[in-house]
């Protein structure tokens, strides 16, 4: 019965959202496109011949480095940037009255908004595979299905990051350049610009028990066929998952005593 | 007289966004660690590049170095200046505030993109400047009179191509209110100003130079800090520039006159 109810608001607020986001399909459709830069990276390692020295080949690297923008499409979060607006105008204020943690609706957010992008994203493939054509494959459906899987587990740990983040908002009002500190190393170690294996041996060496290869590089590694190991990858994407989670509760529990409400 | 009373406008518009943003004290000292962290990160990425080759597209790694210090100096500015202001351009369309500047008996372009001023860019600057004089060093560059003012030519074009790009979009505000979005795609193209153009394939860099000039705004200056750029190349750049300050006015002009207040 609860759980019942739980799934009747949380789709409730999925629906309202994902009209809310249709209204701004361009705006949508511009993220889309500001997350071209793995492309030119691959321009970049393909055009210089730098794969030949990591054992990848030119379809490969282009087939890892178009997952990697797919998975960045849909593990995107800014949940920090939309808390500190909403807790600096004092719009949390209603929603911490409602019987539902603010962070559903910011949830419902996310998602309704990877389901807006989806169309652009898979039309920015397109246009990728139009003028790479040896590059085109299909994955299996099972590759398929565990893929999206770890990508939506990356999406909950950046989700669980930033939401850790913007609970600091009851504290400081501007958590936000936190969140840009943090953004630096997701961007450089995350396997967004460049593929993990390729890094240096004195990065490759910690780089695995942060849980920055995990964002991207192991989901983009998984669906696009390249060498990946999927046990470990899938044990510490949970990991992570549930080392923040009771971090991201008590925190969020600390914060809302703290809460005074402001602008209003 | 005129230029006297812009002065004093100006020096106005330092104390007021300076006092506001010392308010935020840990805020800069984050900013400070970003901006170090980021520069680490990409002088990584380089290396990752240079691995096992000596050249990127004819750049050395110590030659590639400048194109990264000019990049960081630019990214100061575009964080001190250009990012706060165009924020509140959209703001003020947003809100309708835009009628109390355009009431103002001064430059409205003048007020608008010169207002705020964001104090953390600062070190940037300084940390791309020092950079810079580091590469000068091991690339065993010598500077006269004639060179230095060669190189300070470039930049500034490059500072006014950079300034007409953003406000270009900022101005886009007007007719489509949301344009948060479509400044992410400016900045993600922005982004491979840190690579030396040559690294990209011929269809990308023809993009770069004649759609997004991007191209003009550190690999030149940098081919002439090391001293092996074309005198037409410097001649186009400054055109270019004139050209796109030129235009970025007149556009502004011509927006005004699509200007319908919000909510009055």
């Amino acid at each position: 019965m609860a759980s019942n109810l739980i799934k009747r608001k949380f789709f409730t607020l999925l629906k309202v959202q994902y009209s809310n986001m249709l209204e701004y399909r361009i705006e949508i459709a511009l993220w889309a496109i500001s997350g071209v830069i793995p492309f030119f990276m691959l321009n970049i390692w393909t055009n210089n011949n730098l794969n030949e020295y990591i054992n990848i080949s030119d379809v490969m690297l282009s087939r890892y480095f178009l997952c990697a923008f797919f998975v960045r499409q849909f593990s995107v979060v800014w949940v920090v940037f939309s808390f500190e607006e909403d807790s600096l105008m004092g719009k949390v204020s209603p929603y911490l009255i409602q019987p539902l943690n603010p962070f559903f609706r910011y949830f419902a957010q996310h998602l309704a908004e990877q389901l807006t992008r989806f169309p652009f994203a898979l039309l920015i493939a397109t246009i990728f595979f139009i003028f790479n054509p040896e590059s085109i494959w299909i994955p299996n459906f099972g590759i398929l299905l565990l893929s999206i899987i770890s990508t939506l587990l990356s999406f909950l740990i950046q989700f669980l990051i930033q939401s850790i983040i913007a609970c600091l908002c009851f504290w400081t009002e501007k958590a936000s350049s936190i969140e840009r500190l943090l953004f630096i190393p997701t961007l450089f170690l995350s396997g967004l610009l460049a593929p993990v294996v390729s890094f240096p041996e004195y990065v490759k060496s910690w780089i695995y028990l942060t849980p920055f290869p995990y964002l991207i590089d192991f989901p983009a590694n998984l669906l696009s066929g390249n060498a990946t190991n999927i046990s470990s990858g899938f044990s510490m994407q949970i990991l992570w998952i549930v080392l923040l989670f009771p971090v991201f509760k008590k925190i969020w529990s600390k914060g809302t005593k703290k809460y005074t409400a402001m602008g209003s | 007289m005129n230029l006297k009373k812009y002065l004093n406008v100006y020096k106005k518009f330092l104390h007021t966004s300076l006092a506001s943003e010392l308010e935020y004290k840990t805020n800069i000292f984050i900013d400070l660690i970003t901006a170090i962290l980021s520069l680490i990160g990409s002088i990584f990425l380089l290396s990752i590049f240079f691995q096992n080759n000596s050249s990127i597209g004819g750049w050395e790694f110590k030659q590639a170095l400048i194109i990264q210090s000019i990049y960081t100096i630019l990214n100061g500015i575009t964080n001190t200046w250009f990012n706060p202001n165009l924020t509140e351009i959209v703001k003020h369309i947003r809100e309708g505030t835009l009628d109390f500047v355009l009431l103002k008996p001064i430059d409205s372009q003048f007020f608008i993109s010169l207002k705020k001023i964001t104090p953390s860019g600062f070190l940037e600057i300084i940390l791309g400047i020092c950079l810079l004089l580091y590469c000068i060093k091991i690339n065993q560059i010598n500077i006269n009179l004639s060179f230095f003012t060669l190189c300070l030519i470039t930049i500034i074009s490059s500072i006014c191509i950079l300034y007409s790009l953003w406000f270009f979009i900022s101005t886009t505000t007007i007719w489509f209110v949301k344009t948060w979005n479509a400044t992410e795609v400016l900045r993600s193209f922005l982004y491979i100003g840190r690579f030396p153009l040559d690294s990209f394939s011929f269809s990308l860099r023809i993009f770069f130079s004649v759609f997004i000039p991007i191209a003009f705004i550190t690999t030149i200056p940098s081919e002439v800090f090391l001293g092996i750029s074309q005198f037409w190349k410097i001649l186009l750049e400054v055109t270019v520039a004139m050209v796109f300050l030129f235009s970025s006015r007149k556009f502004w002009l011509f927006a005004l006159k699509f200007y319908s207040s919000a909510s009055s």
